[in-house]
């Protein structure tokens, strides 16, 4: 092959790789949608997995809202300063935090927290035959499995960016009424007057969307582990990978929906 | 009756059963012998479709396996794992009672943790272990327990990858028994791999021997010592010097 075909050839190798990959990906959200709807549903499993990703999650998502909302009051405040639109901070942070920051920042930190220990645990039971018991107990590794994780980061999610986003306008103001001079009230009555409807609902459907991607790819990843502590360390390493580059490609293409005129 | 004829799989390149052909009769102990590393798991799992064999048939009372209602294929087997396989997020009696704790043969709690319990006593393990952890377990204690898990719904056909290894004799010896009355009392069909020629020849009906890939010998336990073939000499003698080779 001539050095000009074999990058060629490389780069075509590559892209049908990534192609693949997508295709199973999807076949496998797809596979875990259809169970989601046909019984046996693992009540138990379901409660488990939203007292991990909801309920354990909050420390992390408090923390990184209000430091960020923070740091936004103090970054618009200074910004704005320069073409005298210091007032603006509480505007600004509404927004900031509300569309975007709070779920992108809930996303990830999911990501990091859930995907990983998802595919962590999921592959570990791979590789130690845990999911061919199941399958020999009569139980499908997917409705046990895969469905209450999905489900749970389907529902909560959107929750905990709810959560993050209060927590972030909380951190804004906490910062501008107490560093930055703003009044109080009149902070927050900018706040509640500036928000749309429009605005919480893309922040809560970016959460489910983020939540739904998350889950989705911890199972999968874990349950296409590699054999041995390789294969798990790979699927942990790639599972949390995707799941972040996919939420933030998501967020763009669902800011794009919401909010391009 | 479980007939497989011609099985072949291949893992990339590293083809490990060859034109498996092999009958297990109804109500019979089956125990397969072979060198580790020569597919004596995979077979196992092909069976049960955990691993999807490439060309060759499986039949199952005359039923191709791959074509069978998987759900109520499953519900005859119980299979013990080679590693226990146990579910490491449950308690030990859960783990036993997992199948009649949900599905079609969900029994109430309490009647499931009975069950458990006298199972986990008759692989000679204590009532209190069951609300243990299975990482609280030496290896053998885990393996007993997912031998206890295999027969806690009595399933009709049950497959033992190396039950008695890692036990001490003596509890070698009260699997091996507990096998045997298995299928003699309750007419289970057992598949059983072992490496250890004592159990061979407490739990065997029939023996077979699997190398390279194929099926080097079959027949009855009482043939075993008689049966003139070089491979299965040196394997049951223990012998390093014969056709098999010692590196693999
Ligand atoms: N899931 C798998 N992927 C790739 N190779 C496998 C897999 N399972 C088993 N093998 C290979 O098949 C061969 C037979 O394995 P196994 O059936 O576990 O042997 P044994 O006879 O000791 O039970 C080994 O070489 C093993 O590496
Ligand atoms: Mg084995």
């Amino acid at each position: 092959m001539s050095a000009l075909t074999k990058p060629l050839g490389a780069l075509g190798h590559a892209t049908l790789a990534a192609l693949a990959m997508i295709g199973r990906v999807a076949l496998f959200a797809f596979d875990a949608l259809s169970h989601m709807v046909r019984p046996p549903f693992y009540a138990r499993e379901f409660l488990a997995a939203l007292f991990q990703i909801g309920w354990l999650s909050l420390p992390v998502v408090g923390l990184t809202a209000i430091f960020t909302g923070g740091a936004l009051a103090l970054q618009i405040y200074a910004g704005g300063a320069r073409f005298n639109a210091e007032a603006v901070v509480p505007q600004i942070v509404a927004i900031g935090m509300v569309r975007e920051l709070g779920p992108v920042l809930v996303g990830l930190m999911i990501a990091a927290r859930v995907t990983s220990s998802i595919a962590a645990e999921i592959a570990t039971m791979k590789v130690t035959e845990q999911i061919d018991a199941l399958v020999t107990l009569s139980t499908h590794p997917m409705k046990y499995l895969t469905v209450p994780r999905v489900l749970a980061g389907l529902i909560v999610v959107p929750a905990l960016v709810g959560i993050g986003d209060v927590i972030g306008v909380f951190g804004g103001y906490a910062v501008a009424v107490n560093n930055l001079n703003f009044n109080a009230a009149a902070y927050l009555k900018n706040t509640v007057d500036f928000l749309e409807p429009l605005d919480i609902i893309s922040s809560l459907v970016k959460g489910a969307v983020f939540g739904g991607i998350a889950t989705t790819m911890g199972c999968f990843y874990g349950m296409n582990s590699g054999r041995g502590a390789m294969g798990v360390g790979g699927a942990t390493k790639s599972s949390v990978q995707a799941a972040a580059i996919l939420i933030l490609a998501a967020n763009f293409l669902l800011t794009g929906l919401f909010f391009s005129v | 009756m479980i007939t497989l004829s011609g099985v072949h799989k291949t893992f990339g390149t590293n083809q490990v059963l060859r034109g498996v052909d092999l009958t297990i009769d109804s109500g019979t102990s089956m125990v397969i012998i072979g060198g580790s590393g020569t597919g004596k798991s995979v077979l196992l799992k092909c069976i049960l479709g955990l691993v999807k064999h490439d060309t060759g048939t499986i039949t199952l009372d005359g039923q191709d396996v791959t074509k069978a209602d998987r759900d109520a294929f499953l519900a005859r087997f119980g299979m013990l794992f080679q590693g226990g396989a146990l579910f490491d997020s449950l308690p030990v009696w859960q783990n036993v009672a997992f199948r009649l704790l949900r599905g079609s043969l969900k029994k109430p709690k309490d009647q499931a943790r009975e069950i458990a319990i006298e199972k986990l006593r008759r692989v000679g393990l204590k009532p209190d272990v069951a609300d243990k952890f299975p990482a609280e377990l030496s290896g053998g204690m885990q393996k007993r327990v997912g031998l206890a898990r295999a027969i806690a719904a009595e399933p009709e056909i049950i497959f033992f990858d190396e039950p008695t290894t890692g036990l001490d004799p003596i509890m070698a010896g009260v699997i091996n028994d507990l096998i045997r009355e298995i299928v003699t009392e309750m007419g289970a069909t057992a598949m059983t791999i072992t490496h250890d020629m004592t159990s061979v020849r407490a739990i065997a009906d029939n023996i077979a021997m699997l190398h390279d890939g194929v099926i080097k010998w079959t027949g009855p336990v009482s043939q075993l010592d008689k049966s003139g073939d070089p491979y299965l000499d040196q394997f049951i003698h223990g012998r390093a010097e014969g056709p098999i080779e010692a590196v693999r």
